[in-house]
């Protein structure tokens, strides 16, 4: 702060006034400006913060009464003021994880493809045909899977597992099939979840240095065991991460899941039967609740769901940011 | 040294080695061929994988297409929807209500994520930097129905009914940490001289910042702006707990609005053919927006555009 700053002359914009009440100015200015924009960075941490407590609290009734009985009973009785959410967390896992079965491989499939053997001319398109998946809004997923997967389902692949594959009699295929079902939300939501998967993973192919696998190849291996013992090997945690997030995503799909799905309150091991998530549970009753304690049970049901995601997407970034953005501190 | 080996020896030694380097060649002629061909099945699964992940989209865009583009006519944008069940009649208050709401969350989440984003930028190596980067990464994977019942319990809960700003604010909460990723990234490829170049001409930290970066990374900012909107305009589950939808025509902020996600989703699961087809052309409305923007977008910022539509 001397003196001596001679104020430049071209800068028409700048406040009247001598030096030091351009200086006071200045100060004052900057001041205003790291308050403000500190502020705002640190609404994230707020806003999760608020979040967190807002539906503890309007959770906190009903998972006082329930305690942990509401994470394990199965029993939804609005009327007699009974509530056990397990068909819905049971719902949730085993749709998501049927989504990561079918979505992993053709995920990583393609970011192998795109970060190795594409070519430089269809690397973009590719890339940005599955990054655009991501970007479809659920609810039109939602009626495309009303619509065309689940007659599609119905009409041909059910019927090809049931009958020609013989797996009508395992539980997995058992029961009749209407259509909405556990099968339909698994393959909605590993559509869903593909775009995400496939674009971590990529990145993190694409972070492993050349000479990784150069020096695999120099020894002799063919582009595939370059891939699988020297490429994989090195991107694997960000690869896990990727697919974690995926995860995330998967756990907390509402809308797509809700039209598919069926909405049944009941624990079934086959895929052809309705089921729930917790997600969709929320959707389907929470605008005709009618006592605190159901409204109470839903919002416990959200706030195990945020709990749910928060650490399966915390697990993911880390994952992701050891890789490829060095060490958390 | 010892004397040279007898006779017999050396034949014998001759005769060894090349009976096992015949079968050690044939068996390494074996494991390459066997590599050759688990290389080229492995190469090929990668390529169809690769088609197989391009086909959903082409997939969903066909029967979009096919089934919303003939109920696209003028009356879908300007008519008011009929009583459900009758044919005719458009989403002329669902679009508007969208935009509505659009607008709110942007007013919202565009100011705070392009703040906390500077932030980001200009205090890299900060704890608070850190944890906020760590944190919009977890926000933005968090499930729009837990902003959904959260603005529920925050607004709408404490006003007593249903609203268009509950609707907006939820949407702009979701649209922050979006915002803030892209506007860190962005503003990082700012040159350090440009900023450098400011400060020495006397600019004050504050116009530096606002002036010369924001504007030099403006086009990426505006870009990533507009896919976060095109993002947040599809989004249904958090309006179940706010905006709520309305079959009326309503522009006032303090009531429940229309909202087109929300309508289409009405359409989808009423049981009515003629609301099936408005709930397509709907969906073609929402789905040429978010195409039209992402592609732009792309286009906008050609050089550093992995993720489109993340």
């Amino acid at each position: 702060m001397t003196s001596s700053v001679a104020p430049p002359t071209s800068d028409l914009t700048a406040p009247p006034g001598g030096l030091a009440a351009r200086l006071e100015v200045a100060g004052v200015g900057d001041r205003i400006y790291t308050t403000v924009i500190t502020g705002f960075a640190a609404s994230i941490p707020l806003l999760l913060v608020f979040i967190a407590v807002a539906v503890g609290v309007a959770a906190w009734p009903a998972l006082h009464q329930f305690g942990f009985s509401f994470l394990t009973s199965s029993t939804w009785d609005p009327v007699h003021g009974i509530f056990g959410a397990a068909p819905a967390l049971y719902g949730t896992l085993v749709s998501s994880i049927l989504a990561l079965i079918i979505a992993t491989p053709l995920a990583i499939g393609v970011a192998i493809y795109l970060s190795e053997f594409a070519p430089a001319w269809l690397r973009q398109p590719v890339s940005f045909l599955v990054d655009l998946l991501a970007a479809v809004p659920s609810v039109v997923y939602g009626l495309w899977g009303i619509f065309v997967l689940i007659p599609l389902l119905r009409d041909y692949v059910v019927p090809f597992f049931k009958d020609t594959l013989r797996l009508g009699s395992t539980p997995l295929f058992s029961g009749p099939s209407y259509g909405p079902s556990m099968l339909a939300a698994g393959i909605i939501l590993a559509i869903m979840v593909l775009p995400y998967i496939s674009a971590v993973s990529r990145e993190v192919l694409l972070a492993v240095p050349r000479a990784q696998r150069e020096a695999a190849l120099a020894l002799g291996a063919t582009r595939w065991e370059t891939i699988w013992g020297a490429v994989l090997p090195y991107a694997r945690s960000g690869i896990i991460g990727g697919v974690i997030l995926g995860l995330g995503r998967a756990l907390g799909e509402t809308m797509a899941v809700t039209m598919v799905i069926g909405n049944r309150h009941e624990i079934s091991a086959s895929l052809l039967a309705p089921g729930y998530t917790m997600a969709s549970l929320i959707a389907n009753q929470f605008t005709e609740a009618t006592g605190d304690l159901h409204l109470s049970a839903l919002m416990a049901v959200g706030f195990t769901l945020f709990v749910l995601t928060l650490i399966v997407n915390a697990l993911a970034r880390w994952l992701v940011w050891r890789v490829s953005r060095g060490p958390m501190p | 040294m010892t004397v040279a080996p007898p006779r017999p020896v050396p034949p014998r030694r001759r005769e060894h080695p090349s009976i096992s380097q015949r079968a050690y060649a044939e068996r390494t002629v074996k494991t390459l061929t066997r590599r050759k061909v688990v290389n080229s099945v492995m190469v090929g699964l990668t390529w169809v994988a690769a088609v197989l992940a391009t086909l959903p989209l082409l997939f969903i865009l066909f029967y979009l297409l096919k089934k919303g583009a003939t109920s696209l006519t003028p009356a879908f944008f300007t008519q008011m929807p009929k009583p459900i069940g009758e044919s005719g009649g458009g989403m002329a208050n669902a679009i508007i209500g969208t935009m509505i709401l659009v607008g709110i969350a942007t007013c919202i989440g565009l100011p705070i994520g392009i703040g906390a984003g500077l932030y980001l930028a200009e205090h890299k190596g900060t704890k608070l930097a850190t944890i906020v980067r760590f944190l919009s990464d977890v926000l933005n994977g968090l499930p729009s129905i837990v902003m959904g019942i959260f603005a529920w319990q925050f607004i709408v809960r404490p006003m007593g009914h249903f609203s268009a700003i509950a609707g907006g604010i939820a949407l702009g909460a979701m649209m922050i940490p979006m915002v803030t990723r892209t506007t860190e990234e962005m503003v990082r490829l700012v040159p350090t001289s440009l900023r450098e170049a400011a400060l020495a001409l006397g600019y004050t930290r504050w116009r530096t910042s606002l002036v010369i970066v924001l504007r030099t990374a403006a086009a990426g900012i505006v870009t990533g702006a507009l896919v976060a909107i095109a993002r947040i305009a599809g989004e249904t589950a958090p309006l179940f707990f706010t905006a709520l939808g309305n079959q009326f025509s309503s522009t006032s902020l303090n009531e429940p609005i229309a909202a087109l996600p929300l309508q289409i989703f009405h359409y989808a699961i009423s049981p009515y053919d003629s609301a099936h087809a408005l709930a397509w052309a709907g969906a073609v409305v929402l789905i040429g927006l978010v195409l039209i923007v992402s592609i732009a977008a792309r286009f906008a910022t050609r050089a550093r555009f992995g993720n489109a539509a993340d």
